[in-house]
C-alpha cells in the first residue's frame, strides 16, 4: 500500500530510510523516525483494535503517551511485548505488530456483538451479571471474559534482554524538554547546577516542535534544537530522550524508565534494552505539559475522532495527514491552529466552534486563510462504523441546552479540543495537594510537598511569554539555592499569536430521540450514561464511582478522560469540580516493563550465590547441589544411578560405619571479642558461660525476647577474651544484628565486639567410628586421643603445614571432628582429608545424609526450631539455666509456655516399618474424626533410618512425653495418606550419648 | 525510598538499611521481678503514632551500627538522626 496521506515537504522523519513493517500480518512502508501511529496513518489505516468491553473499532485518538486506544502486541527479535502504544513505538525494519482485544480478526470480531448486547454491559457489570450462580465463576464466567478482553498476551518464554538499574544524584531533576524544560535546564545549567533533563519522546522541544512561535528571532523548533545542542555540550548536564520519569517517591526519590534499543531491530552488543534510573534529586522541576482534552458527542470513539493536538503533531512532526477532509469541532483557539496547519498543507477543514463570538489573532488568522468557520456549532454525532464517514453536526442554543438545524455533513475525520488538562501526575504523586482552577476548568498543583515545582502548562501557563519567563526565572532560583553562582542568564524575546478564552461547555446534548454512546474514558469504555446510573445506584465519592465504573483505570490512568469524568459528576450533583474532588494519582504515570523494574535481579542474579572454596571438589564428584540460604551445599554425591535416596542412605550407613566429611563452611561464624564476653555470651544464651574454661566448646540455646528458640550452635573459648560462636546456615545474619543490638543499645556497658567469621574459615565435619585414626594421621603432631581432645575439646594444631583449629563437636551423634582452615586453604584441607581417609573408607556426605543422622539422633534443627517453639518444645529444657537471667526468660515462665500438656517432641516409627511419613502430616487419635480432626500436632522431619534401616521421623505434639508408646494415625491430606504409627523417643539411636565422647 | 542521614556514614538510601522498631522501648533490667503485664508490654505492646516517631534503623549494609531516627510517619519526614549511644531531645 502507498502512503496516501504522506506529505512531501514538511515534518522531520528521515525521508531518505524507507522502512518496512507489518501489521496484522500486512507488510507497510514508512520512514525512519515514525512511530507506528504515524506510519499506519500515512497509509491510510485507522482501524487498529477494539475496545475493552464492547469490542467497538478503535483508531488513533493521541500522538503519544495520551493515547488511550493503540495498544498493540508487538514481536521484536523473537520476543513478544504486549501493551505497546502504537503512538511511542518507533518502527524499524522488520517491525511486527498486532491488534490486541479481537478475535477473529481486528475487522470481522466476534465480541462487538458485545456492543449490540451494551444493556447488559452497564457500569458494574462485572459485580452484578457473572455474580450467580457462583458456581459458574470458574468454569464459564472467566474463561469466557478472558478469551475475550485483555491487552495482548505477555510471553511465556524466558525474556533474553538485558535490562539495568542505575543510580543517579543531581541537583536539578527536570521532567520534559518541552519549553518550560529547556528554559529552566538552561537558566540552571548556566548557574552551575548538575541537572538531568528527560524527556520522554524521541525529540526535544515538546510544543516547541509543533507551534508557530518566535525566541529569541528563531522559530521554536531551531530555538530547541540549539538549546539542546549545548546543554549537551556541557559537562553537568545529563539530557535522556525515550526517558520516562514515571514514579515520584519519598525524600525526592524519582524512577525513571530509559527505553534504550526499543527502537531498534536489535538490542545493541553492551547496550541493554532498557535501563530503569534510580534518581535522587535536591530539586525537581516538572514540566511535564498538559495533554488536550476530549469534546463529548454521539460516537466520539469512532476511528477518526482525534485529539486535534494530535492531528497537527502528526502533520508537523511526521508530515502525515490524518484526513483529507477534516472537521475540527473546538471550544477554545488550540482548534484553529490545527485547522490552519491543514490549510497550509492544501486541505480546507470546516471549523465548528461553540463559542458564539469569539475574536483573536488565531481566528483573524483562519479567516484570512479563507477557513470555513460555524460559531455556535457543535457534533452532534459522528457517523461511520469502523471510519468517520460523517458527522451529524447542529447548531446549539445559547444556554447550550436546545439543538436545532441537525445535518449531516462528510468528513473523514473528526479532530477535537477541548481546551488543556495539566499533567498534574507527578506533583500528585509527590504529596502535592492540587487546586482547582478556574480560568482553565483543570487542577493545578498548589503547595509543595516535596522539593518540587511544576512549571510551564503543566501548571497552567498556557501562554508561551509567561511559560518561558517562569522557567528561566525557577531554573535560575532552585539552582542557586543549591550553586550560590547568582549566574542569571537573560531571557530571549517571545513573539507568539493571542488567543483568547475557551468554553466551558465540553458535552455535547443528546438529540431528542437518539440514545448515541457518548465516551467519556475511551480505553475502559465508559461512557455517559454509566457514570449517571453509578450515581443513580449512590455511588457518591468520586474514589467510589471511579472503581464501580472503571473510569480513569488501567494503563491510561485517566490521561484523557479523568476531568471530563469529573464535570460530568459535578454537572449531574449540582456540585463544582473542586467539591467533588480528583482521586489520587499513582506511580505508574506509563506502563513499565517488569524487565524493566526487575533488572538484573533475574535468575541467580536474584540472588548472588555463595560457594564454599572446596565447591569445585564437589562439582568434579558429581555432587548435586542445593540452595541452603544463599549457599550452595552438595545434597549427594551421586555414583552411576543411584537415586537421592540411595546415595543419601550410602553416605549415611558409610558415616556410621566407618567416617564420612561433610563441607560445614556454610555455618554461620561468629567472632566475640572483649574482656566482657563471657557475660555478653551469659546474657545471650539459655545456659550457664561463666566458667567455660579456654579450648573448650559448648552447645547453647539463644532466645527471642518472647521465648521462642532464634537460634544453636557451639561456641568455643579460644582464649580468656575471644571466643568463636557458631551459629546456623540460615540465622548467620539475624544472629549478628542481634548481638549487635544488645552490644550497642541494650548493654553498651559491656565491653565486647562481635565481628561475621562466616567467609574467613572453610569447614570440614569429620564423623564416625574411624574419625579418630583418621584424625591421627592428619595431624600427626598432635594428641587427639580422647584424654586430650575429649568430646566438647578444642585444640590448634597443624595440618602438613597450614595452621588448622579441631573442635571436637557432632551434629551426626557420632564420634566427630569439626576442622577449621583460613578459606584459603579449603580445598587443600578437603583433598588431604579425602587422601588421608581412603585408607578408612572415607565417603564425603551431602546434606541428605546429614540429616538423616541428625534425625534419627533427635538432634534438633531449622524444622523443628521453627519460629513457634520454646525450648521445652524441643527437649532443650536442660539447657535453660534457673540461676541466672538471659534474654527472653520471663517469657518461659508465661501461663501457655507453662502448660502441663505443652507441646513435646517425639519420635514416629510407621508400625509397617516400611511406609514414609511425609514431612507436614498430622498427627492424630482417629483418622476417620468428623473434620476439621482435632490434631495433636505434626511431623516436623523424616529419614529413613540407617541405623535400624525402616523409616523414622521426628514430629512435636502435644503432651509429647507421655505419648510416648502409644499407637496413633500420621495424616497427610496432601499425599492423600493416613498411616498407623507409634510414637517414640526422638533420641531413636545412642539416646545415651555413648558414641560421641568414644 | 527514604534519605536515611547516617551520624556514622552520612546519606543513604533506605535499602542500606534495615528497620528496628520504636526507639523508646527500654528493656527491663536483667534479674528484675516484673509482673506479666509489664513484661508483656515491652515484649508485644508497640505504639503506632501517626506523627512524630522515634526509631531504630541498622545500617546493616554499611557501618553496621544501630542507628535512632526522628520520622515522621505519616509524611516520611526525618528530622534527626541519632548515634545509638546520643541523647535524644
Ligand atoms: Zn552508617
Amino acid at each position: 500500500m502507498s502512503q496516501d496521506f504522506r506529505l512531501d515537504n514538511i515534518g522531520m522523519v528521515n525521508r531518505n530510510k524507507k522502512i518496512s513493517f507489518t501489521f496484522n500480518g500486512k507488510k507497510y512502508f514508512g520512514y525512519e523516525g515514525d512511530t507506528i501511529a504515524s506510519a499506519l496513518i500515512a497509509n491510510g489505516v485507522h482501524l487498529v483494535g477494539r475496545s475493552f468491553k464492547y469490542h467497538r473499532p478503535r483508531g488513533f485518538f493521541g500522538v503519544g503517551v495520551d493515547e488511550p486506544y493503540a495498544i498493540l502486541q508487538l514481536e521484536r527479535n523473537n520476543e513478544r511485548d504486549p501493551n505497546i502504544r502504537a503512538t511511542e513505538q518507533e518502527i524499524f525494519e522488520g517491525l511486527e505488530v498486532k491488534s490486541v482485544n479481537c478475535w477473529p480478526s481486528v475487522n470481522f470480531d466476534i465480541g462487538a456483538i458485545n456492543n449490540f448486547l451494551k444493556m447488559f454491559f452497564p457500569a458494574g457489570f462485572y459485580y452484578k451479571t457473572f455474580m450467580w450462580p457462583p458456581s459458574f465463576w470458574y468454569k464459564i464466567y472467566e474463561p469466557f471474559i478472558r478469551m475475550a478482553a485483555g491487552f495482548g498476551e505477555a510471553s511465556i518464554k524466558h525474556d533474553k534482554e538485558r535490562y539495568e538499574h542505575k543510580y543517579e544524584y543531581c541537583d536539578l531533576l527536570i521532567t520534559g524538554s518541552g519549553p518550560s524544560g529547556l528554559a529552566s535546564a538552561y537558566a540552571a545549567a548556566k548557574n552551575g547546577a548538575r541537572v538531568i533533563l528527560a524527556e520522554d519522546k524521541p525529540r526535544y522541544g515538546g510544543s516547541l516542535l509543533t507551534s508557530d512561535v518566535n525566541i529569541g528571532n528563531q522559530t521554536g523548533a531551531e530555538w530547541s534544537e540549539k538549546i539542546i545542542t549545548e546543554l549537551k555540550s556541557m559537562s553537568n548536564v545529563i539530557v535522556k530522550n525515550r526517558s520516562q520519569v514515571f514514579g515520584y517517591y519519598d525524600h525526592n526519590m524519582l524512577v525513571m524508565s530509559e527505553r534504550i534499543s526499543d527502537h531498534l531491530p536489535k538490542t545493541q552488543k553492551y547496550l541493554p534494552k532498557q535501563r530503569l534510573w534510580y534518581i535522587r534529586a535536591k530539586e525537581v522541576l516538572i514540566s511535564s505539559g498538559s495533554i488536550e482534552r476530549p469534546l463529548v458527542f454521539g460516537n466520539n470513539d469512532t476511528p477518526g475522532v482525534m485529539l486535534s493536538s494530535a492531528a497537527k503533531e502528526y502533520i508537523k512532526v511526521y508530515g502525515v495527514l490524518v484526513g483529507k477532509k477534516p472537521l475540527i469541532f473546538t471550544n477554545n483557539d488550540s482548534g484553529y491552529e490545527t485547522a490552519i496547519e491543514f490549510k497550509k498543507n492544501g486541505v480546507n477543514p470546516l471549523i465548528l466552534d461553540t463559542r458564539k463570538e469569539p475574536s483573536s489573532d488565531i481566528i483573524t488568522e483562519a479567516k484570512n486563510l479563507g477557513i470555513e468557520i460555524k460559531y455556535s456549532y457543535v457534533v452532534v454525532a459522528a457517523k461511520g462504523y469502523k471510519k468517520v464517514k460523517s458527522a451529524d453536526i447542529a447548531k446549539i442554543s445559547d444556554n447550550k441546552k436546545d439543538l436545532s438545524n441537525i445535518e449531516n455533513i462528510e468528513c473523514d475525520c473528526i479532530c477535537v479540543s477541548g481546551f488543556w488538562t495539566p499533567s498534574i501526575h507527578l506533583a500528585s504523586q509527590s504529596g502535592n495537594k492540587s487546586e482547582f482552577n478556574e480560568k482553565i476548568d483543570a487542577f493545578i498543583p498548589k503547595k509543595s510537598k516535596q522539593k518540587e515545582n511544576t512549571i510551564g502548562s503543566a501548571n497552567g501557563k498556557f501562554t508561551l511569554e509567561e511559560t518561558i519567563n517562569e522557567a528561566f526565572n525557577k531554573g535560575y532560583e532552585v539552582s542557586n539555592k543549591i550553586t550560590e553562582n547568582n549566574n542569571k542568564v537573560s531571557v530571549p524575546t517571545v513573539v507568539e499569536k493571542k488567543s483568547t478564552e475557551h468554553d466551558k461547555f465540553w458535552c455535547v446534548p443528546l438529540p431528542k430521540g437518539k440514545s448515541y454512546k457518548r465516551f467519556l474514558d475511551f480505553q475502559n469504555d465508559v461512557a455517559v450514561t454509566d457514570i449517571e446510573l453509578a450515581l443513580r445506584e449512590g455511588f457518591r465519592s468520586i474514589e467510589h464511582v471511579k472503581r464501580y465504573t472503571t473510569l480513569g483505570m488501567a494503563t491510561d490512568q485517566g490521561k484523557t478522560s479523568n476531568l471530563n469524568g469529573l464535570q460530568l459528576v459535578s454537572d449531574i450533583e449540582n456540585k463544582v469540580v473542586p467539591q467533588v474532588g480528583h482521586t489520587t494519582f499513582r506511580p505508574p504515570y506509563t506502563p513499565v516493563s517488569i524487565g524493566a523494574i526487575v533488572g538484573r535481579e533475574v535468575g541467580k542474579h536474584s540472588k548472588p550465590t555463595r560457594k564454599s572454596p572446596m565447591h569445585e571438589w564437589h562439582e568434579k564428584n558429581n555432587a548435586v547441589f542445593v540452595d541452603a540460604g544463599v549457599w550452595l551445599r552438595p545434597r549427594y554425591y551421586k555414583q552411576g544411578n543411584e537415586t537421592l535416596f540411595e546415595a543419601s542412605k550410602r553416605e549415611a550407613k558409610n558415616v556410621r560405619k566407618n567416617v564420612g566429611v561433610c563441607d560445614v563452611t556454610t555455618l554461620g561464624k561468629i567472632d566475640v571479642k572483649g574482656p566482657d564476653a563471657a557475660e555478653f555470651l551469659n546474657r545471650v544464651y539459655t545456659n550457664a558461660w561463666l566458667k567455660l574454661p579456654v579450648g573448650k566448646a559448648r552447645y547453647g540455646v539463644m532466645l527471642r525476647e518472647d521465648g521462642i528458640v532464634m537460634d544453636d550452635g557451639t561456641t568455643t573459648r579460644i582464649s580468656d577474651n575471644h571466643y568463636h560462636m557458631t551459629t546456623t546456615t540460615a540465622q548467620a545474619a539475624n544472629v549478628l544484628s542481634h548481638l549487635e543490638y544488645y552490644l550497642q543499645l541494650v548493654w553498651p556497658e559491656l565491653n565486647v565486639n562481635v565481628v561475621s567469621t562466616t567467609e574467613q574459615w572453610a569447614g570440614a565435619a569429620i564423623a564416625g567410628p574411624n574419625s579418630r585414626a583418621l584424625l591421627m594421621k592428619l595431624f600427626p603432631n598432635t594428641d587427639v586421643s580422647n584424654e586430650a581432645l575429649p568430646f566438647m575439646g578444642y585444640k590448634e594444631a597443624d595440618l602438613f603445614g597450614i595452621p588448622a583449629k579441631i573442635y571436637r563437636i557432632s551434629f551426626s551423634g557420632e564420634l566427630a571432628y569439626e576442622v577449621n582452615v583460613e578459606s584459603d586453604y579449603g580445598n587443600f584441607m578437603w583433598e588431604k582429608i579425602i587422601e588421608v581417609g581412603k585408607e578408612f573408607q572415607i565417603q564425603a556426605y551431602g546434606t541428605e545424609a546429614l540429616s538423616t543422622l541428625r534425625i534419627e539422633m533427635g538432634h534438633v534443627a531449622g524444622s523443628e526450631l521453627d519460629g513457634r517453639t520454646i525450648p521445652h518444645d524441643a527437649s532443650l529444657e536442660g539447657l535453660v539455666s534457673k540461676k541466672k537471667d538471659f534474654i527472653g526468660k520471663r517469657s518461659l515462665s508465661r501461663s501457655a509456655f507453662i502448660k502441663p500438656d505443652r507441646e513435646k517432641i517425639v519420635g514416629v516409627v510407621p508400625l509397617d516399618k516400611t511406609t514414609s511419613i511425609p514431612e507436614g502430616s498430622y498427627i492424630v487419635k482417629d483418622p476417620k474424626a468428623k473434620l476439621p480432626n482435632p490434631k495433636l500436632g505434626h511431623v516436623s522431619a523424616s529419614c529413613w533410618s540407617v541405623e535400624y534401616d525402616n523409616p523414622f521421623s521426628l514430629a512435636i505434639i502435644k503432651d509429647g512425653k507421655n505419648m510416648i508408646g502409644q499407637k496413633l494415625f500420621a495424616m497427610s491430606p496432601l499425599k492423600n495418606k493416613t498411616i498407623p504409627v507409634e510414637i517414640v523417643s526422638s533420641h531413636y539411636v545412642d539416646p545415651e550419648g555413648k558414641r560421641v565422647r568414644a | 525510598m527514604l534519605y536515611i542521614f547516617c551520624p556514622h556514614c552520612g546519606s543513604r538510601s533506605q535499602n542500606e538499611f534495615a528497620y528496628g522498631g520504636d526507639a523508646t522501648v527500654k528493656r527491663p533490667e536483667l534479674n528484675k521481678e516484673i509482673s506479666d503485664q509489664e513484661w508483656n508490654n515491652f515484649v508485644y505492646l508497640r505504639k503506632s503514632p501517626r506523627g512524630k516517631h522515634l526509631e531504630l534503623w541498622h545500617h546493616i549494609s554499611g557501618c553496621r551500627q544501630w542507628i535512632k531516627v526522628e520520622r515522621d510517619t505519616s509524611t516520611h519526614e526525618i528530622f534527626k538522626t541519632y548515634k545509638a549511644d546520643e541523647l535524644t531531645e
